[in-house]
């Protein structure tokens, strides 16, 4: 990566990320930047540890070292402590030490505006499509649950309704606002938990294998659908995926993981050039 | 000083000792089928009560024998009634069916006793007092923590050495991939049942010969405290309950020593929620993580 | 046209809690106070209250908790505290001469002050045991109920808890209102279950079931995790406080030792039989146990004789056995309960009644 690069205006910054659980390593040092407006991918094959690294930005596994900065402000930072310290098994361990270590919820992170859609799709199962967008409206209201359950906060409901509504009609699921969310084929329900991550209102959208399930056909129509709501929204995305045709398509730039190590980090053209990706990930597909 | 607290130490010991059989059902439960057992105590109850009315009529070498096997057979049924047909349900749902099954047995305990406190029929033996440096106790304050003892090393070796504490094991790690590798676990787990009860029936001996009066309720208590015992030396672990029982049964004595009797049950609770939230794996237990 | 569907449901669910309290009103008239039918109505009423309080975090909110029984004892203590008479104060605590409280309020505010006690007490032990998760936390709320029995008897505090001993001539449902007991009763638990209802279906009570449904996906959508589940915990203790309040006024004589676990039991056991996540289910639950309880099923206590036969197992304790094996035929096979999730009001409307609540 070119020093030019870093600490400008970076939507999303992982410095020296290392997570390891008891002895296993999941991610190895893994450093990485995301510019506005990119749509950045990451791959790399089965275990490689991508859904550990959204996991560590997202504030639901705290990293055993290493820094996130959001924006510029970090969001977590730590370095090894207690048992860890004897067990640690990555590097940079000493440039974290005198550093306060950093832990955000993933709620708090999500107010920052970090959104994300998870690999086995989490929706709230007993709630209608449209209520699963509703609820991810509630982060932003202002009303305590006192005006709430008064009914004080009219027309801030009213509001929160709308934008759920509109969201639904964006990704194209307005006919089912009223199913229950979990009785929508595969590929809606997908879709269904982007809108109720933009409900959240983020600047960076994260999506887990968005297109995992999906026939070419929905493959081709999600990458302009993601296309599309990164520019109707102003969104930075990172994206997992398996689908290369989806990830050469749309991502301005690609970083590869293998067995939690960074290999390679490049444009769609380079990735495909690269030895070491083909050799640990692409080989790996054609045998 | 250790005069004075002699009498209620060796009173805690037995009180632990009792606490540890009921714990191990708990334990053992919770191990395999990540279910807190709530009608435990009450089989416990019903033990004291089939020992109240066998004894009544057979010598205590039969009527012991038999309370184990029938108390052993209400563990077996519970679980075949209540708890097999909720396997693949919610843990909530689980956890209610127990909780109904508490209130069952409670309910039918009253009508079939008629709700009076029943008396403890005396022991030959273990009734008996002896003295032990200036302190009288009863035989059975001798007996239970060796007794105790015995059989939590019994166990344990069941555990790692037999067939089906392997299974056991293997359950308790995982329940879908045992079952994908040809365990019974309907057997395995009606086993852990039929130990956890055959212990439950052991423990009433010792305890209601220290305590006499055998009512439907009076197992709820005890219960409650065995389960505290269980979390405490780390949900899953045999003398890991046994060492949480010990800690429970001789802290509460102490309490009452101080003269804080009122306190005594408070503790216990208080204790569970220090250990929950210090270090909710208890003494000896496992850590697992929730996957995302 | 979804406008004014709207209005004429909130004519309709107007119309009918008022032929309900009607009903109800008319009931004692007819039967009179200290008939059967009203006993029901008094206790099923306050139980429906608290069932339903259980059911915002059982149900709702999908926070196992087997709390309820300590914090209604905060609320019966409490309000019966502070209603005694001046004059009763000194026979009351005759132990702990007269007591440390010197005042008596009113019974509407007591009952309030009843419902913020419990909440007080709810937002301290929530602190620590909230951030125990599934059965870890049924056993801390257990535990922390029973802690408040053993401490509410300690005899250090007697003066003000008078100890082991029974409080008693407060004022109760027959002395502050005589021959409207059932119609009081069912105003104070119509209006917080009213209160509760709102909640549940404002922008908080989605938080709530988004908590039940998914955890982690209701913390990545931006919902504070501890914030809701403390703020469903105290809200749910504040009502069974005043429930507990309710429940003293309907005894007429308070002992810390009947708010045992098996109470708590008892009213999981109504909110399951009624259905987790439906407020409806929860009051025709608290009724139908209420009614088979104290008097529909009254008859299996008592020894039958059919001309020179003995009718065979009747026998005091044989109801309670009845009535156990039907909650676990309830447990067992339908779990579900009476209503589910769905709410009375929904039945027939089908999926289709949310669409309109969408667009109002």
């Amino acid at each position: 990566m070119s020093e030019a690069k870093t600490n400008r205006d970076s939507v999303l910054r992982l410095e020296n990320i290392t997570m390891q659980f008891g002895g296993v390593v999941a991610i190895n040092n893994l450093s990485l930047e995301i510019l506005p407006g990119e749509i950045v991918a990451l791959i790399g094959p089965n275990g490689a540890g991508k859904t550990t690294a959204f996991n560590c930005i997202t504030g639901v596994y705290e990293p055993t070292n290493g820094a996130v900065y959001f924006h510029g402000k970090p969001i977590a930072v730590n370095h090894p402590q207690g048992k860890m310290v004897r067990q640690y098994n990555g590097q940079n361990a000493e440039k974290y030490k005198d550093v306060h270590p950093v832990v955000y919820t993933p709620d708090r992170i999500t107010h920052m505006g970090i959104a994300r859609t998870f690999q086995n799709i989490r929706l709230f199962k007993s709630q209608t499509a449209f209520e699963n967008v509703l609820i991810a409206t509630h982060l932003r209201c202002k009303s305590n649950f006192l005006t709430a359950s008064l009914r004080l906060n009219r027309a801030e409901e009213k509001a929160m309704r709308k934008k759920a509504m509109d969201l639904l009609e964006t990704v194209g699921l307005a006919e089912e606002a009223d199913e229950l969310a979990t009785s929508l084929p595969y590929g809606k329900q997908r879709r269904l938990e982007i809108a109720r991550a933009l409900a959240t209102d983020p600047t960076l959208l994260l999506l887990d294998e968005p297109a995992a399930g999906m026939n070419p056909q929905e493959t081709d129509e999600l990458g302009e659908f993601i296309v599309d709501i990164k520019n109707r929204f102003h969104l930075t995305v990172f994206m997992i995926e398996h689908h290369m045709n989806l990830v050469m398509d749309i991502s301005d730039r690609i970083y590869v993981l293998d067995f939690g190590r960074q290999i390679a980090e490049g444009t769609p053209e380079e990735i495909q050039k690269n030895p070491d990706v083909i050799a640990a990930y692409l080989g790996v597909e054609e045998e | 000083m250790f005069d004075t607290l002699l009498p209620y130490l060796l009173a805690g010991i037995p009180v632990g000792g009792q606490y540890a059989l009921i714990a191990v059902g708990y334990t053992m439960v919770y191990g395999i089928l990540r279910l807190i057992n709530f009608a435990h105590g009450d089989i416990f109850t019903a033990a004291g009560f089939f020992m109240v009315y066998l004894s009544a009529a057979l010598p205590p070498l039969l009527s012991i024998p038999l309370t184990i096997l029938l108390t052993v057979a209400l563990g077996f049924v519970v679980e075949r009634v209540a708890y097999k047909p909720l396997r693949s349900a919610p843990r909530m749902s689980i956890m209610i069916s127990a909780i109904g099954v508490s209130y069952l047995l409670q309910n039918l305990m009253w009508y079939l006793t008629g709700g009076l406190a029943r008396q403890y029929p005396v022991l030959a033996g273990l009734s008996d007092t002896i003295r032990i440096g200036s302190a009288t106790t009863k035989v059975v304050t001798i007996v239970t923590p060796v007794l105790t003892l015995g059989l939590v090393i019994a166990l344990v070796m069941l555990i790692k050495k037999t067939k089906i504490g392997m299974a056991m094991r293997a359950v308790s790690v995982d329940f879908e991939t045992s079952q994908l590798m040809g365990i019974k676990i309907n057997n395995v787990i009606s086993f852990t049942f039929i130990i956890g009860s055959a212990m439950a029936a052991i423990g009433s001996t010792l305890y209601f010969t220290n305590y006499t009066a055998v009512t439907p309720t009076v197992g709820a208590m005890p219960g409650l405290k065995a389960f505290v015992a269980a979390v405490f030396g780390g949900i899953g672990s045999i003398p890991g309950a046994m060492i949480g029982a010990l800690i429970i049964g001789i802290s509460e004595n102490l309490i009452k020593a101080a003269g804080l009797t009122a306190f005594s049950d408070a503790f216990t609770f208080a204790l569970l929620i220090v250990v929950l939230l210090v270090r909710p794996t208890g003494l000896f237990g496992e850590k697992t993580t929730e996957k995302v | 046209m979804m406008k004014k569907n709207g209005k004429l449901r909130l004519i309709l669910s107007v119309a009918a809690v008022a032929l309900i309290f009607i009903g109800a009103w008319a009931t004692e008239q007819v039967n009179g106070t200290t008939s059967m039918v009203v006993t029901v109505l008094q206790k099923g009423a306050v139980y429906a209250l608290i069932a339903v309080s259980m059911n915002l975090l059982n149900g709702f909110t999908g926070l196992f908790s087997l709390g309820q029984a300590g914090f209604m004892l905060v609320g019966a203590y409490s309000y019966a505290i502070l209603t005694i008479p001046m004059a009763k104060r000194a026979a009351v605590y005759q132990y702990y001469q007269g007591g440390w409280v010197q005042f008596t309020i009113g019974f509407l505010p007591a009952l309030l002050i009843a419902g913020a006690v419990a909440a007080v007490f709810a937002a301290l032990i929530g602190l620590p045991v909230l951030r125990l998760k599934g059965d870890y936390l049924a056993i801390a709320t257990l535990g922390f109920a029973e802690i408040i029995r053993a401490v509410v008897q300690w005899d250090t505090i007697g003066p003000l808890t008078n100890g082991s001993n029974l409080l008693k001539t407060y004022p109760t449902l027959k002395t502050i209102m005589p021959g409207n007991t059932v119609l009081f009763t069912f105003l104070v638990v119509g209006v917080c279950i009213g209160l509760i209802l709102l909640l549940i279906n404002s922008t908080y009570g989605r938080a709530f079931k988004a908590i039940r449904d998914d955890e982690i996906a209701a913390e990545a959508m931006g919902i504070n995790l501890f914030h809701h589940k403390q703020m469903a915990f105290v809200i749910s203790s504040f009502f069974a406080g005043i429930g507990g309040a309710l429940l003293a006024m309907y005894q007429g004589s308070l002992q810390a030792n009947s708010f045992k676990s098996s109470m708590t039991y008892e009213i999981l056991l109504i909110v399951v039989i009624g259905g987790m996540g439906s407020v409806s289910g929860s009051v025709i639950a608290s009724f139908l146990f209420i009614a088979s309880s104290e008097w529909w099923l009254r008859f299996l206590d008592s020894e039958t004789m059919i001309g020179q036969f003995k009718v065979p197992l009747l026998a005091p304790g044989f109801r309670m056995v009845v009535f156990s094996v039907v909650i676990m035929v309830v447990v067992l096979f339908f779990r579900r309960g009476i209503m589910g999730t769905r709410e009375l009001w929904e039945l027939g409307g089908g999926r289709r009644a949310k669409g309109g609540i969408r667009k109002a």
